[in-house]
């Protein structure tokens, strides 16, 4: 008896802290869908910081190119491996090029890309602009009637935006490249039918759908590195849980948002 | 000038505010003293619009911050200068840009007569050579007073001084107390003031008014609250541990 007032009180426990979890997580999109819509009117409404969006593209985008340039690569070179003791089953080998390049194209470039922008660049946004909080910087602009979110969302989502593209297109390269130098270099696949079955069969549409995901993928780590850094609410501590959540929320937001994109374009 | 009128807020449970009034004119110098963690900031914060009453309206020269936009209120903003309790300096500029930040952004003047104009406000607040430092490398009093430079580099009309003398020697102090006085008289300023430092109090004040359970307690002339008759602001002025006021 007692244990069946227990557990069913313990039920109740979990549906609540569910229901009370789940009406605050929707609280939440209401908010992000509420800070993007501020951001791109402001975006739009002069204003236009370029010094301070040139910066953040220099420290977004170049400081990026490493790891972009090695997780690409890496990529590429597997995925050529990986596939070639595939289609060696069936006498396929000469598709690799075929696989590597739709495959960097049109998913992991833009992926890989935007998961590394997003625990490098959008970490450091939510940290910055969570500092900046927390120490009253962000209400100092304000009394000098400067508005926050145009001095430092505006620039931060635009360069993380633009530069998500351009990283974008190095990723598939090199990870193209990379591709190739194992297809042909290591395995020894014949170099003229490997481009050829490259070139043939992706389109200039594949390469597009890619780069629209990379502008979504940068919009999405501007956003949300932002939004979690000017929300950011307890000192230091407050400061670590912003910078790990914008990475969390940026991560699951590119990985669900790729699959809705890749389903509309088909 | 500036009016606050019945103004309340709470932040979740706790109730911060509880129907402050408080009328500053054009030209005063108006102190708000009260224990620590009575709402001072946050009244400070309510009357520059960084904050909104839960219930009651704060309006200044003539127009309620409730009713403006965000471009009013900007506008608005223009004619205040606020130091910060923690001076809140950009720790992405040097100085000199901190001090410069409005004049940079509401001006076209050029980098060199900003950062002369910049270096006339830090030499005011007693600093020198520290124009191309970063706000890292300052010590804390240092920090207060570059923060105070800012405030003042427009020649606001308003400005709100959140502890200006806390963290500096006795005579750092004095030279801001003097700094206070002076920009009141020549350039007529309006200011609010919070302090726990009772002899820049009575030494800057028109009028003092004592913050109390989230609502002002007592409001007079330096000589008023000297001389007053209330056991709580006697205890509070005189900094003595025994009395109505129990340390929580
Ligand atoms: N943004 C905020 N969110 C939640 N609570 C806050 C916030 N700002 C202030 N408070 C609370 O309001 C109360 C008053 O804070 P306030 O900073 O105004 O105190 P104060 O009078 O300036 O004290 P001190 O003299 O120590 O600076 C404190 O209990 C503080 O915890
Ligand atoms: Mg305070």
């Amino acid at each position: 008896m007692a244990s069946a007032v227990e557990s069913r009180g313990f039920i109740n426990n979990v549906l609540e802290t569910v229901g009370r979890r789940t009406s605050s997580v929707f609280v939440e999109i209401g908010a992000v869908l509420i800070f993007l819509g501020q951001t791109l009117r402001w975006t739009v409404s002069p204003p236009f910081y370029w010094k301070s969006a040139l910066k953040q593209m220099e420290m977004i985008g170049v400081d990026s190119v490493p790891v972009v340039l090695t997780t690409a690569l890496s990529t590429g070179m597997v995925l050529a491996l990986q596939s070639y003791t595939g289609f060696k089953r069936f006498g396929a080998e000469t598709l690799i090029g075929t696989v590597v390049s739709l495959s960097m194209t049109r998913e992991l470039g833009p992926v890989l890309t935007g998961l590394m922008v997003a625990g490098r660049a959008g970490a450091s946004m939510a940290a910055e602009l969570g500092t900046m909080r927390v120490t009253e910087q962000i209400d100092a602009l304000s009394t000098l009637a400067t508005n926050p979110m145009k001095y430092l969302v505006v620039p931060r989502f635009v360069a993380s935006t633009v530069m998500m593209f351009f990283l974008t297109v190095l990723g598939m390269i090199t990870g193209i490249a990379g591709g190739y130098f194992v297809g042909v270099k290591v395995l020894g696949t014949n170099p003229v039918t490997y481009i050829d079955n490259s070139i043939n069969y992706t389109e200039v549409k594949d390469i597009w759908f890619g780069l629209i995901k990379a502008l979504v993928f940068g919009a999405v780590v501007g956003l949300i590195g932002c939004y979690k850094g000017f929300n950011t609410e307890g000192g230091a501590e407050g400061v670590g849980k912003a910078t790990t959540g914008a990475v969390v929320v940026s991560c699951m937001l590119i990985l669900i948002l790729d699959y809705f994109i890749s389903a509309l374009l088909w | 000038m500036i009016e606050v009128i019945d103004v309340h807020k709470s932040f979740g449970e706790l109730q911060v505010l509880r129907g402050v009034n408080l009328s500053v004119e054009k030209g005063e110098s108006m102190t708000v003293i009260g224990g620590s963690g009575s709402g001072k900031s946050v009244l400070l914060k309510h009357i520059i619009g960084l904050l909104f009453p839960d219930k009651g309206r704060v309006i200044v020269d003539g127009q309620s911050l409730n009713d403006l936009d965000e471009y009013g209120l900007n506008e608005l903003r223009k004619k205040f200068g606020m130091l910060f309790q923690m001076a809140a300096l950009f720790d992405s500029l040097t100085v000199w840009e901190n001090v410069g930040f409005s004049l940079k952004q509401h001006t076209n003047l050029s980098d060199e007569e900003i950062r002369k104009i910049a270096t006339e406000k830090l030499a005011l607040v007693g600093l020198k050579d520290v124009e191309d430092k970063m706000p890292a490398e300052l010590s804390g009093g240092m920090k207060k007073r570059v923060g105070l430079a800012r405030a003042i580099c427009m020649d606001a009309a308003i400005i709100l001084y959140d502890e200006p003398t806390t963290g500096l020697d006795p005579i750092a102090a004095d030279a801001i107390n003097d700094l206070i006085v002076d920009l009141r008289k020549k350039l007529g300023v309006t200011s609010v003031t919070i302090t726990h430092d009772m002899h820049s109090a009575y030494k800057i004040s028109d009028r003092i008014a004592m913050l109390y359970k989230g609502e002002i307690l007592e409001i007079g002339t330096p000589d008023q609250i000297r001389d007053t008759k209330n056991p709580i602001v006697h205890q509070f002025i005189t900094g003595s541990a025994v009395g109505p006021i129990t340390a929580e």
